[in-house]
Formats: C-alpha cells, sequence, structure tokens
C-alpha cells in the first residue's frame, strides 16, 4: 500500500520535489497529491520578465510540470489548501475537498511585500509575481496608452525585484521611475561604490532613479494616480507597481500550529521537517533552521532533501549559496560571498573603470590569502571563476583577479579550484562531481557532462568551465573534421579564407591526406560556395557535392527527385501557382504542399530535371535550395495586411529577408519565419532566425528548432526597426556560418557557443571582436554575387549533359522506376531487385 | 590516360561500349544501362582508376551509386551511397559498414578512350 503525500502549493520548488521524489521513488511508496492556487502548472518564476517579450506563457512551461502518464501524481489547480487539521492528518481545500494525508509538504512560496501605504489598494496599484500579475499590468498600460498615448508608470523597489519589474514596464515601451528607500540600487547585493555604477547605466536607460526615499502616499488623480515620495517629489503616473520583497507565506503553518521562524516563515530543521514530524516545508515559504532563502537554487536543494526524507534516506540542507548573478537591462550584476565585507578585519580590492562602465570588489581575509566574496557590476564575465574560489586559498594576486589584464578567467585556471567548489550553481554541481562524471562514468563531452549531472543546464553560465575541466582531465574533444582533415570545419573555412584556396584538391594536398570522403567532400563544397566559387556544379566542384546538391533537386527513397520552386514568405500569385499545377500534370509528379509554405513536385527523373526547370524559369521561378544546406524559406503570416491584429508587414520583410539570404550556403540548412504579432501565427521561434513584430519594431531570436530536438528560439535583440535587423541578422548568419560544425544547427551552435546567447550578443551587437564590418561586407558580397543555380544549369550544355539516367544510352527510362497511384496521386513502388552478393 | 585492365577484366565475355572516359568525372561515375536491363555504375578516382559496380544501392533498392561520392575511407577507395551514405569498396564492393553486405562488380577498360563494361 502506498502512502499518501500532498503537496501545498506548485512552483518551481514544489516540481522540483515531485520530480526528485517520482525519480528515485520506483517502487512507488507515495502517491502523491498536488493542490496549487494558481491556474496553471508551476512555471519558471525566474524568468517571468521575458513574458513580456512573447506574452506566451508556453515559454515559461516547466518541462514536465504536468506530471503527464504518471498515475501516481495528481495535480489539482486553482485549488489552493485552506487549512490543516494536525490530528486526523488532513487538509481542506477552497473548493471544500478533504484529502488525508501521511505526509504533507508546504511548498507555498512568498508574497510580494506591499508596504502599508495610503493607497496601496486603489486600482492601478499592482505587484509582481505571476504571469496574471503582467497580465494585468500589460492591460492597464494598454488602457493608459490609449487615454493618453504613453502612459507613466513607477515601480517602488529598488532592488532585484523592483529592477525586474521596471524591465518589464521599459519593455512594453515605457519610461518608468523607481524609487527605493536605501541610498543605492541593489542595497543588498552591491556596495556603495557598485550602486553608483548601477544607478548611471539604469540611468542610461530610461529609467528615472530616486534612492533614498521612500512612497508616502498613492492618491487618486481622475484616472491617473499621484504618488508622493518622501523627499517632497510627486510623481504623476497611470501605474504603480510595487516590488519591493516578499514575505513568506507561512499562514497554513501558522493557523496549524506550527511554529515559525523570527522573522516569518515555517520552522524546519536541517532535514526541512517543521515542529511537526508528517510536514515539511520547502522553499520561499520554509525558514530552514531560522533562515529564508529568496532564491531558488537554495529552495530546489530544499526540495531534494525532503524528498530523500521522505524516501528514508539521510538527507541534510547544507546551507546556501545566496551569490546571486544577473543581467539586467543587458547590465551584468553579480555579488557572492561576504560581499559587504561583515567578516571581521576583512580587506576589500576596488578596481573601478568608469570609463568602461565595469565595477569589481573583492573581499580578502585579513591576511589577504583566502577570498571571501565580492562584487561585480557592468562586466560579472569572471563571476563563475570567482565565486567558486570563494573560501578556498586565493591562486593570484586578488588584484591580478579584477584587474584590466587578463581577469579571472585568464589569471587562475580551473587547476586551482577544490573538488568542492561549486561550478554550476544553479543546480549545485560541485566540482568533485563533474570530475567524477568524466573520470569514472566516461563523459567526454559537454553533453554528456550536462546530461549525467545536470551541470550547465539551467543558466548555461558554467558552459565555459565544463569544457575546461574536460580539457584538464586530458580529455580532447576531437574537433577532426574526418580522418582526411585533422581540422576542424571553422577551422578549414578560416583556412580557406585566408589562403584564397579555390579547389578541394588544393586543399587537401596543402592541408589534409588521401582523396576525401563523403564528410569532407561537401563540407569543403558549402565552404567555397559560402566564400563565393562560382556554380556549385562548375568544374571540379560538382563532384564533392552532396546527395541532392549534385543535381540541385532532393533524392528521394526509389533515386527520383522532388522539385521546390522558391515562393519567398509563401506568397504565390495564382498565376503561377497555375504554372506549378500544369507543370505536375504534364510530367506527372505528386504534388505536396510544405510547412514552409512552398509546394514540393515529386517523381521527377534525373533527365526530367531540366526539363521542368526549363518550364519554371521561364514562367520566373528560381531554385528554392530545398536541396541545399542553405536558406530554405523564410514563413511569414499575413501581419498588418489583412489581419487584425498585425503589428507589422510580416510578409513584406519575409520577401525581403528571403531574397537577401538566399543561395547562402551554410554549415546546415536555415530556416526563418515572420510573425505579424505576438501571436506568432508563422512559428518564428521555431526557426534559426525568426522575428516577431511588435508596436515598437522587431524582435529578434536566434537558434530555435523543431525536428527531433526542439529548441524555442533565444531574444537576441528587441524592438528594432527593419535597417537594424538586417544588419544584426547579415552578423548572425555570417558569424555562423564561419565558425559551426559541419550539420550543426544554429540551436546546437548556441548551446555550444562558449559563453552563450551573452557571447553572441556581445559579438554580433556591442561588436566585441571588432569583426562586423567584416561579417557585413561578406554578407553584401553574398547578396551582389547572388545567382540562380538553376537558371546557370540551363544556360550552360556542360552542366545539363550530366543530368542523363544513362551514359549511353541518353533518353531512356531508368527501368527500376515505376509508379502506382494513391488517392489520386503517383507514389512510387520498389521494384529494383538488390544485388545483394554475401561474402 | 591510365588504362584499366587488371585480373578481373580477365574472364569476360562481352564487352559493351558506353561513353568516352573523359565523359566520367574525376570523384564521381556515370550509370551504363546494359542489354540486359543491368545497371552498371562506373567510377573514376581521383588518380584515374576506373571500377564498375552494380549500380544499385543494396540498403535501398534504388539505382544510384553512380551518384554517389568517390573518396577513400583509410586508403580503401570507396563509393558512398546517396542514400543512406554506406561506403562500397570500388575494387569488391563490399560494403565497410556492414560487411555482411556486398554488391557485384564489372571488370571496366578503356580501348582507344572508349570505356567497355565487361559482362562474364
Ligand atoms: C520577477 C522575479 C525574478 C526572480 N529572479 C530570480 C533570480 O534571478 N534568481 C533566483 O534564484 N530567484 C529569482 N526569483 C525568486 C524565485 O522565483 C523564487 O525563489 C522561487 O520561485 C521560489 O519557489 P517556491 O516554489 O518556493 O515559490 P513560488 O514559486 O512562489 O510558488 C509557490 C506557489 O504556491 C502557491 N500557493 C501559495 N499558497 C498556497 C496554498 N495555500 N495552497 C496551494 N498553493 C499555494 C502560490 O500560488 C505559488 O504558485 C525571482 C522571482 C521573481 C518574482
Ligand atoms: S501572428 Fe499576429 S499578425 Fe500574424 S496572423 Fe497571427 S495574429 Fe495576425
Amino acid at each position: 500500500m502506498s502512502r499518501t503525500l500532498v503537496v501545498a502549493g506548485h512552483g518551481m520548488v514544489a516540481h522540483r520535489l515531485v520530480e526528485a521524489l517520482r525519480s528515485d521513488d520506483v517502487d512507488g511508496t507515495w502517491r502523491v497529491v498536488v493542490f496549487g492556487e494558481e491556474t496553471r502548472p508551476a512555471y519558471d518564476r525566474v524568468v517571468l520578465t521575458s513574458y513580456v517579450d512573447t506574452w506566451d506563457a508556453d515559454a515559461l512551461v516547466l518541462p514536465g510540470a504536468e506530471y503527464a502518464g504518471d498515475e501516481l501524481v495528481d495535480l489539482v489547480l486553482g485549488d489552493p489548501v485552506e487549512s490543516i487539521d494536525r490530528d486526523a492528518k488532513r487538509v481542506t481545500t477552497r473548493s471544500g475537498r478533504v484529502q488525508d494525508y501521511d505526509a504533507l509538504v508546504l511548498a507555498t512560496g512568498s508574497r510580494p511585500f506591499v508596504p502599508p501605504v495610503e493607497g496601496k489598494d486603489l486600482p492601478g496599484v499592482f505587484v509582481y509575481r505571476t504571469i496574471e500579475d503582467l497580465d494585468d499590468i500589460r492591460a492597464a498600460v494598454e488602457r493608459a496608452r490609449q487615454r493618453r498615448g504613453r502612459p507613466a508608470a513607477a515601480v517602488v523597489g529598488g532592488g532585484l525585484l523592483g529592477l525586474e519589474a521596471a524591465k518589464a514596464l521599459r519593455d512594453m515601451g515605457l519610461s518608468p521611475h523607481v524609487v527605493e528607500m536605501a541610498p543605492r540600487l541593489m542595497p543588498l547585493q552591491v556596495d556603495d561604490g557598485g550602486g553608483g555604477l548601477l544607478n548611471r547605466l539604469i540611468t542610461d536607460l530610461d529609467v528615472t532613479v530616486h534612492t533614498g526615499t521612500s512612497t508616502s502616499a498613492i492618491a487618486q488623480d481622475g484616472d491617473r494616480l499621484q504618488a508622493r515620495l518622501g523627499n517632497g517629489t510627486e510623481l504623476d503616473v497611470d501605474l504603480l507597481v510595487f516590488s519591493a520583497g516578499v514575505r513568506p507565506r507561512d499562514d497554513l503553518g501558522r493557523q496549524a500550529g506550527l511554529e515559525l521562524g523570527e522573522r516569518g516563515g515555517v520552522l524546519t530543521d536541517e532535514t526541512c521537517r517543521t515542529s511537526d514530524p508528517d510536514i515539511f516545508a520547502v522553499g520561499e515559504c520554509a525558514s530552514v533552521a531560522g533562515r529564508v532563502y529568496g532564491l531558488v537554487a537554495p529552495g530546489y536543494s530544499m526540495a531534494e532533501v525532503a524528498a530523500a526524507t521522505l524516501l528514508g534516506r539521510e538527507a541534510s540542507f547544507p546551507g546556501a549559496d545566496t551569490s546571486t548573478k544577473l543581467k539586467l537591462m543587458g547590465v551584468d550584476v553579480a555579488s557572492f560571498g561576504d560581499a559587504h565585507a561583515a567578516t571581521e578585519g576583512s580587506l576589500e580590492v576596488v578596481f573601478n573603470d568608469a570609463v568602461n562602465g565595469s565595477y569589481k570588489k573583492l573581499v580578502v581575509s585579513d591576511d589577504a590569502t583566502t577570498l571571501l566574496g565580492g562584487v561585480l557590476v557592468g562586466d560579472a564575465s569572471e563571476y563563475n571563476l570567482l565565486r567558486s574560489l570563494v573560501g578556498g586559498e586565493l591562486p593570484a594576486d586578488p588584484a591580478a583577479l579584477i584587474g584590466p589584464a587578463g581577469g579571472g578567467g585568464d589569471a587562475v585556471g580551473v587547476e586551482a579550484l577544490s573538488d568542492d567548489a561549486q561550478i554550476c550553481s544553479c543546480n549545485a554541481v560541485t566540482k568533485g562531481a563533474i570530475n567524477a562524471a568524466i573520470h569514472d562514468d566516461g563523459c567526454d563531452s559537454v553533453g554528456a557532462i550536462k546530461s549525467c549531472t545536470r551541470a550547465g543546464t539551467s543558466c548555461g553560465s558554467c558552459v565555459p568551465m565544463l569544457g575546461k575541466l574536460l580539457a584538464a582531465g586530458g580529455i580532447e574533444q576531437s574537433t577532426a573534421l574526418c580522418e582526411h582533415f585533422t581540422q576542424s570545419r571553422a577551422e578549414l573555412f578560416e583556412i580557406v579564407r585566408a589562403t584564397r584556396i579555390t579547389t578541394f584538391s588544393e586543399l587537401i594536398a596543402k592541408h589534409g591526406t588521401g582523396t576525401g570522403c563523403a564528410v569532407c567532400k561537401p563540407a569543403v563544397a558549402s565552404i567555397l560556395a559560402t566564400l563565393g566559387n562560382g556554380h556549385v556544379l562548375g568544374g571540379e566542384q560538382a563532384t564533392l557535392q552532396d546527395t541532392n546538391d549534385r543535381f540541385l533537386a532532393n533524392m528521394q527513397r526509389n533515386g527520383t527527385y522532388s522539385v521546390v520552386p522558391r515562393v519567398p514568405g509563401g506568397e504565390i500569385t495564382p498565376d503561377k501557382l497555375i504554372v506549378l499545377g500544369e507543370v505536375a500534370k504534364e510530367f506527372g509528379l505528386y504534388t505536396k504542399i510544405t510547412g514552409g509554405q512552398r509546394v514540393d513536385l515529386f517523381g521527377a527523373t534525373v533527365d526530367q530535371l531540366p526539363q521542368i526547370w526549363r518550364r519554371l524559369v521561364d514562367a520566373g521561378f528560381e531554385s528554392g535550395h530545398a536541396y541545399g544546406k542553405a536558406l530554405r524559406t523564410v514563413k511569414s503570416c499575413v501581419g498588418t495586411t489583412w489581419c487584425r491584429y498585425g503589428q507589422q508587414d510580416s510578409v513584406g520583410l519575409a520577401v525581403e529577408l528571403e531574397l537577401r539570404y538566399r543561395g547562402l550556403r551554410s554549415p546546415h540548412k536555415l530556416k526563418s519565419g515572420v510573425s505579424g504579432c505576438q501571436r506568432e501565427c508563422a512559428e518564428a521561434r521555431s526557426k534559426d532566425f525568426g522575428i516577431i513584430a511588435t508596436e515598437h519594431g522587431w524582435n529578434l531570436y536566434v537558434g530555435g528548432n523543431g525536428g527531433a530536438v526542439p529548441r524555442h528560439a533565444d531574444l537576441l535583440v528587441s524592438g528594432v526597426d527593419t535597417d537594424e535587423l538586417v544588419r544584426i541578422i547579415d552578423r548572425f548568419l555570417m558569424f555562423y556560418v564561419r565558425t559551426a560544425d559541419r550539420l550543426q544547427r544554429t540551436a546546437a551552435w548556441l548551446d555550444e557557443l562558449d559563453g552563450g546567447l551573452d557571447h553572441l550578443y556581445a559579438v554580433v551587437v556591442e561588436d566585441s571582436l571588432g569583426i562586423c564590418d567584416e561579417l557585413e561586407a561578406a554578407m553584401a558580397e553574398h547578396v551582389a554575387n547572388y545567382e540562380d543555380e538553376w537558371k546557370g544549369v540551363l544556360e550552360d550544355p556542360e552542366k545539363l549533359a550530366r543530368f542523363t539516367s544513362f551514359v549511353n544510352a541518353p533518353g531512356a527510362p531508368d527501368p527500376t522506376i515505376a509508379f502506382e497511384t494513391e488517392r489520386d496521386q503517383p507514389v512510387p513502388v520498389m521494384l529494383g531487385v538488390p544485388e545483394v552478393v554475401s561474402r | 590516360m591510365t588504362v584499366l585492365s587488371d585480373d578481373r577484366s580477365a574472364g569476360a565475355e562481352t564487352w559493351t561500349p558506353v561513353c568516352r572516359v573523359e565523359q566520367i568525372p574525376v570523384g564521381g561515375g556515370v550509370a551504363a544501362l546494359l542489354d540486359d536491363g543491368v545497371q552498371v555504375a562506373v567510377l573514376r578516382t581521383d588518380d584515374g582508376e576506373l571500377h564498375g559496380l552494380s549500380n544499385i544501392d543494396p540498403f535501398s533498392g534504388a539505382a544510384v551509386l553512380a551518384r554517389g561520392i568517390v573518396g577513400d575511407i583509410g586508403g580503401v577507395p570507396v563509393v558512398a551511397s546517396p542514400i543512406y551514405k554506406q561506403n562500397f569498396d570500388l575494387r569488391t564492393g563490399r560494403c565497410l559498414d556492414d560487411p555482411d553486405v556486398g554488391i557485384a562488380t564489372y571488370p571496366v577498360r578503356v580501348v582507344d578512350g572508349t570505356v567497355h563494361v565487361g559482362v562474364r
């Protein structure tokens, strides 16, 4: 008989608890009933602010949070627990449902703290914690926008949560005020020096900062609000958001007579057990050994401790690292360890570069040998390394770690870290655990470490360190293209670019061995094509091309081909559509509409391809590159042209982009999409580069993928105009084309890129490598030299001559190809009896 | 031009002329249709050697090997099937990726610049 575990609350921590319990409880000793107050399953609250980018709640979904298919978990949403009867061991919910438990876990999180200010309950005053809060704020912004154009807003609270709220408002196109009682922003994380720089950087972003003053009253003023500050300032605003910290939701525990912590929260011991041995508390509602934590990582480790305890194993909460690193409106802020130099006798080393907007402080022990903590503002790239050094002996002079030359990443290596140094703070994975995965479990790649230890799977900032640990462990990650080239694709690209070699034979003679194979030949052909070496079937290049490129069509299972002409943006005239129908009829082709908004004609033999294309080219069609590792389509919705919701001309942009990037050869296929508004009908976020219109311009997302491993594209820039958008896509694509591995889609490339999205942003938006001019010039050259490949074949008798089934019998049909009819169309029948010689 | 006539051509009974040598691209191939409907892929390596193999890819049943990429794997001259990319030894027809599978080979010779395929 299994026992019943009741969980009150379904937030991030509750979800981790259920996940941990269910994955370890192989015998099913617990049945789990979860009651959540919110009407949706647990979602990623940490990235709540990104909801503004898409207004798509699905983007915040936590994987597996519905427990689909798990019969031992019952998830009841929109029905909070209202009371606990500890004697009867049962809970009662708002809807009146009564549920017995053998064990109960409280995971009710926090509520936003709203100071007792006059007018705090007026309409137009909001808090910032849930998706619904954001929907409400958005509605208020829209209403105010209709009344008076550009609404004004204020946020009360200049800490982490306040700045998150300010960012959300800014992303909605507002210039918010931020009111903070302390003398600086983010008072808990940064010191005065860092706060000063932060203030300046945030002010530059069109946010008005009021520090050292409180909000004393809010009054209704017509359909607006007037907020009076303690220093006498009066702010006229349309809405006001309280985001000034949180308080644990401990009311259930209080009402049931459980002991509470001094500063609130349901008091627990190190195993997360409350004063009632059958009741546990985890996450932000818990006060573990008297301490409440407002971050998700400690919550996760409580969830794991509680799950282990429930399964009869010994586990205890190790205390938590409250280090934080965030990027707020593009400004890096990090603090770790004893950031405020509270340790007796501690010394501070400060590096303050006002010109470049970077402030760094390290706190060290009185003998300057041990790192205790630190603050980084503006540039937090050394955060991971520095944080993992806390408590250990300093490997170098502290000034060298943060000074301008080198910086922590170069000054010390991963070797310097102790085994219990935490590499991945999101998932609490130590260097020791990662090394064990490398040496004992045979993990030989970053991907293997990720799936084995979970390190690097949340924010990803430790991924470069995983690579370094692999290297330190003597594991060479071979980047050789194949047995003929020891170089990676990116290295070969640079060689070809620098040496201007134009043929495969010269490249392999000078830089490789042997005669090449089906791996390196097409890869080099693609590089040569990207760098503009004439027609892909010209000269020696023809025999390098992979299956489909060889005949500029897609080979199907019976050796026939399919033909896909380009239909930019999916927009096609009736006349052209009729031509496609006529051609299909004349050549007996099977027709199907593709997912990329064009028409695919199947069943053409090698000999038919030029005849078919003659008709298509005459009617104004050109190659659609469905056969190539190249730009496929830019899918679009109808946008402002037709749609009632459209914000911009999505079809116009899709056509422009498709014509710009057509024919660009790349490491793998490239797909794109443009949606006219956040409803996302063109599914742009499943594309390599997807664009979504907002009322302020275009949002660009990169690295999306459908297929077997779907990935939502990440927001790279928002609210840009068309020129800026095109410039950034030019750079993005060229950077990808130059540096990706063979057959690596942008999604995998971005996942593996050292420094991830931040690095990509630095390179293609901030031009940190100084290569943007070069990337743009390369793209301009591509655009200027584009020619239709099929037209090129039709105009060249030598190329045309290769389109025959049999060299000794031109025109003779291939006897192995035959069709039958299915649903009124031809489909292949396999006749060719394979001549298998068994040996 | 190299004249390839190895031992395998010795027993051939009938020779069919198929094309001029220069019609076969280096590192590529052409398909020839013989009288009995047999299709032979005639493939040319980078150093100019010619090889004849059945044109039918045994894994898919499609007549496509003449359209594969010619190269080498560990020094063995091969053609890769364009359908599922298995490599076949040009000299023996053996599949490198699945040693239980092999395909027929055909002798090839060049006479006065014309390529002939032999059938035993
Ligand atoms: C904007 C924002 C940004 C943040 N950024 C970061 C960050 O960068 N890094 C970081 O570490 N943390 C961050 N946090 C904090 C992080 O989100 C929390 O630490 C984490 O969500 C806590 O998880 P939890 O499960 O304890 O609580 P919650 O996620 O709050 O979940 C508790 C759930 O329980 C429900 N509930 C409450 N009472 C009951 C009841 N009686 N019955 C049933 N259900 C109930 C609530 O409705 C809620 O859904 C951020 C938070 C916000 C709001
Ligand atoms: S994405 Fe928006 S604009 Fe485009 S069709 Fe859908 S609703 Fe309309």
